[in-house]
């Protein structure tokens, strides 16, 4: 599904990425793991195309992403931060975004499901960071694109709603799509993922699944798993 | 890149500074028309306001846009939707909407003053066409400015010195050097210098209009041809697109390259 | 006493009856003007009859009367002088008169006067011409309503529409005269009066003054001329109510005044021109009542004037109310309007608070490099003409309006 190789970016003197090879495969839910500031968001975004990569290749659904933009249509993008134009009402943001893309009617269903229709009318300047969150979910479920990647999803959202989310990730997981999540919050990413990618100084220091994981750090449990390479990387 | 253009457009009319620029324009079109009573008078400080004020706003404005739409780029950032389309789109959003409060602002209370039957009105049309166009190139320059700094106090301030350059500046310098070298033929140069700054440009377009025979009280074969004909008017017409598509050009370069 | 009178008028009769009138047409026993005026006597009157008469070289030598019926054409044949007048008390009335020769010795033209008294010329009609109507030492003439059209396309081989040469007390009226190289062209002559006429589309100037005193033109428009009027070494001229309208150009201008002294210019309109008056040495000349409206420069002076007074004049969006290549100044500006003033009034009398300097910085900048012209009105000019305007430097500092009116003024 999405291929990278030797991937390189700098900001500035700063080195992000600095030979990313990863291969994700169809199916599954796949999560980027790594420090703050380890360039996970990066990684992302070099394959959204929103980053322009120093160096290496990027492909997916085996079409190169450099020679034009028309596989983004096969992506669902939750971005980290949820920033919306604040002038705008909900209704009208979410109908600006299906012209933008292509007609749904998933966001019905979606609304319902967050229990947003007494805000459809609200301004996006005037709901709270939760409320945000969610109406960021609703735009990107409601196109049904076989990849979907998700920056940091759980941002502000109350348990009720993190249930809701998860049940939806695992919906589309059973259609067969391929999603890819960045999150800090361990136990939202040990529940759902299928296969763990850990990126540490800019490159990718472990690629499997969670029993893999605890395997090769002897650890117990996945939290101090991940803690272990951090302090060992640290120490 | 329309449906951009589209949502550029009501974001801005939603925003109370088209109203201010509107009527900012209404409010000197009428001042000018019916408190003044002289329509040549008030051509000339017409002209002063479009050299002058309209590359300003739209530079300012050019520059506020693209740094309060930040959250607006994102959210199109994330849609599969192209780059170079989304700031093209943008852009023409506020370039269009700033002709828009020029071209109704001066042109209601005109049309109000009975300008279908006067002879001013290609005149007038030559005001609001130069007007229009520095809108375009100011908006342009604008958006590379901001595209280039992250940082809004820095673009702000490269904006401003950017039209202090083109609005003062610059005529200070090609002074000096016109009279520093007096003792040379000088027509030839004093176009070229004109050409090169879309201010100068729209000015002496302007200019052409209102103190015709000033400047033909000049000896100099070059000038006399260059304004005796409709040769001068084209050229400096292809000058203007020029100044519109160059920095048009590099907003799709520099988008394209930009990482986010 | 009785028998005196008696005798008078019976000789006054016998006049009457001597003087006859001659009619020439192509048919009539008389087929050519010049035999008719071989065989009119004095005071006779000569009709000449519709048709083409090819004739040149006409001495008209006694006191005659020639009317032309529905404008017969006289045909020069580009063959020399057509008519030429040398009695006194001729009148010359409706004739077409066309084809004067050309020649770079001498200058032909088609009607001329020579020494002559009270003569009329009148109603004529001057085409394919090299001088018009010439005035040569002659005296109390009229030459009334003719209308010269040339064909003019260089000073060097043209001549002038109507010439005065060392002539007194003539009246130039009603005249229309184009595409010469002078329209109307005085030289050392003296107390005429140019009225009425309309002078345009001339490759020189529309109205010629040289070395003449005492006269007066007034009502005249002058239109598209190479120049306006030049009016050089000549004294005591009045120039009132005329009109110079778009003499367009490098260096042309609506009025150049040159060597002029004690002048009187009131209630002229100069408007469209490159430079509305450009004056050069002149002294002592009233400027009254006069309205300059979009010309490049409005005045433009030059070299030493002296004493020149300009009041209550309208200057209207001029590009330059007054240019002055040097930086004193005797002259004095009053009472007029400039549209360029910015000032207030605040005490309501009409007359701004603070006074109005008509010479900017930048007319002075563009004096020099004239190049500078392509700046007008941009900010920075505008910026350093009001720093100028603020403590003057390079222009006169006592060249001041004291008393600019708030209103465009209207007599």
């Amino acid at each position: 599904m999405v291929t990278i190789e030797n991937l390189h970016k700098k900001f500035g003197k700063n080195q992000v990425l600095s030979g990313v090879n990863l291969s994700i495969t169809n199916g599954g839910i796949f999560a980027v793991l790594g420090p703050n500031g380890s360039g996970k968001t990066t990684l992302i975004k070099s394959v959204l195309g929103m980053v322009i990569p120093d160096k290496g290749t990027i492909t997916v659904l085996g079409n190169s992403i450099k020679k034009n933009s028309d596989y983004r249509h096969k992506i669902d993008y939750l971005p980290q931060i949820a920033n919306f134009p604040s002038n705008l009402r909900v209704k009208e943001l979410i109908k600006m975004i299906k012209d933008l893309r292509k007609p749904t009617n998933e966001d019905e269903r979606l609304i319902k499901l967050f229990k947003l229709e007494p805000f459809l009318n609200k301004k996006l300047g005037n709901l709270s960071g939760g409320t945000k969150q969610k109406v960021n979910l609703v735009l990107t479920f409601m196109f049904d694109s076989p990849l979907i990647i998700l920056d940091e999803p759980t941002t502000g959202l109350d348990p009720i709603s993190l249930i809701r989310l998860k049940d939806l990730i695992h919906a589309e997981k059973a259609k067969g799509k391929t999603i890819i999540v960045t999150s800090h919050i361990m136990s939202f990413v040990e529940e759902i993922s299928d296969e763990i990618v850990f990126i540490l100084e800019g490159e990718i220091y472990f690629k499997g699944s969670i029993t893999e994981l605890k395997n090769k750090t002897n650890q117990p449990d996945f939290e101090h798993a991940i803690a272990s390479i951090l302090t060992e990387n640290h120490a | 890149m329309l449906k951009i253009l589209k949502y550029s457009f009501y974001d801005l009319m939603r925003s109370r500074w088209s109203y201010v620029y509107l009527a900012f324009y209404l409010l000197l079109g009428i001042v000018l028309l019916f408190l003044n009573n002289d329509l040549s008078k008030a051509v000339i400080t017409l002209m002063n306001v479009i050299i002058i004020l309209v590359p300003l706003i739209g530079t300012i404005f050019g520059v506020m846009y693209y740094y309060n739409s930040k959250e607006f780029t994102e959210l199109l950032l994330a849609q599969p939707l192209k780059r170079s389309s989304i700031f093209l789109g943008q852009y023409l959003g506020v370039a269009l909407s700033l002709s828009m409060s020029l071209i109704l602002g001066l042109g209601i209370p005109f049309i109000f003053y009975g300008l279908f039957k006067s002879n001013a009105i290609w005149d007038f049309s030559l005001l609001l066409i130069t007007g229009t166009f520095l809108t375009l190139i100011f908006t342009a320059l604008a958006f590379n400015i901001a595209l280039s700094n992250e940082n809004k106090i820095k673009g702000f301030g490269y904006a401003i010195l950017l039209w202090l350059l083109l609005a003062v500046v610059y005529d200070g310098l090609f002074l000096m050097t016109l009279i520093m070298f007096e003792d040379y033929p000088l027509d030839k140069l004093s176009l070229v210098g004109t050409m090169l700054n879309p201010i100068d440009l729209s000015r002496t377009l302007i200019l052409l209009k209102l103190d015709i025979s000033a400047l033909l009280g000049y000896t100099g074969a070059v000038f006399k041809q260059f304004f005796g004909t409709n040769f001068g008017i084209i050229i400096s017409f292809i000058t203007l697109t020029a100044w519109v598509l160059l920095p048009v050009l590099r907003i799709i370069y520099k988008s394209k390259k930009k990482d986010f | 006493m009785k028998h005196i009178c008696y005798f008078l008028i019976a000789i006054f009769m016998a006049n009457l009856s001597i003087a006859q009138t001659k009619e020439v047409c192509k048919t009539c026993p008389i087929s050519s003007l010049k035999d008719g005026i071989k065989r009119a006597k004095d005071f006779d009157t000569i009709i000449i009859k519709k048709g083409t008469y090819k004739e040149h070289d006409i001495v008209v030598d006694k006191p005659l009367t020639i009317i032309g019926k529905d404008y017969p054409i006289i045909d020069g044949e580009l063959k020399g002088e057509i008519i030429t007048i040398i009695a006194d008390n001729v009148t010359v009335d409706g004739l077409f008169i066309i084809n004067v020769g050309t020649s770079y010795t001498e200058d032909y033209a088609a009607i001329r006067v020579r020494k002559s008294k009270n003569f009329i010329i009148q109603n004529l009609v001057l085409e394919k011409l090299f001088f018009g109507i010439y005035i040569e030492k002659s005296r109390d003439g009229k030459v009334f309503h003719n209308k010269i059209i040339g064909d003019a396309v260089e000073e060097y081989n043209s001549g002038n529409g109507i010439q005065l040469w060392y002539s007194k007390n003539v009246e130039i009226e009603h005249n229309f005269v184009q595409h010469v190289r002078d329209g109307i062209y005085l030289e050392f002559s003296d107390d005429c009066l140019i009225k009425n006429n309309v002078s345009t589309l001339n490759v020189r100037y529309g109205l010629h003054f040289m070395f003449s005193n005492d006269d007066t033109y007034q009502d005249n428009t002058f239109e598209k001329n190479g120049a306006g009027v030049a009016v050089m070494f000549s004294k005591r001229i009045k120039m009132y109510n005329n009109i110079f309208k778009k003499n367009w150009g490098t260096a042309s201008y609506g009025m150049l005044l040159k060597e002029i002294n004690d002048a009187e210019i009131t209630g002229n309109t100069f408007e469209d021109n490159t430079i509305g008056i450009n004056i050069e040495g002149s002294n002592r000349i009233n400027y009254k009542h006069n309205t300059f409206t979009n010309n490049g420069w409005a005045i433009k002076v030059k070299g030493a004037c002296y004493t020149n007074k300009f009041t209550e004049n309208n200057f209207l969006y001029n590009s330059f109310d007054i240019a002055y290549n040097s930086n004193v100044n005797d002259n004095e500006f009053d009472k007029n309007y400039w549209s360029n003033y910015t000032g207030y009034d605040l005490d309501k009398n009409g007359i701004g608070d603070i006074p109005y300097r008509p010479v900017k910085l930048f007319s002075y900048i563009v004096n020099r490099t004239p190049e500078t012209i392509i700046l007008l009105r941009s900010m920075f000019i505008d910026i350093i003409d009001f720093s100028e305007k603020v403590s003057p430097v390079f222009t006169p500092d006592d060249l001041l309006d004291n008393n600019p009116k708030i209103k465009k003024l209207t007599w």
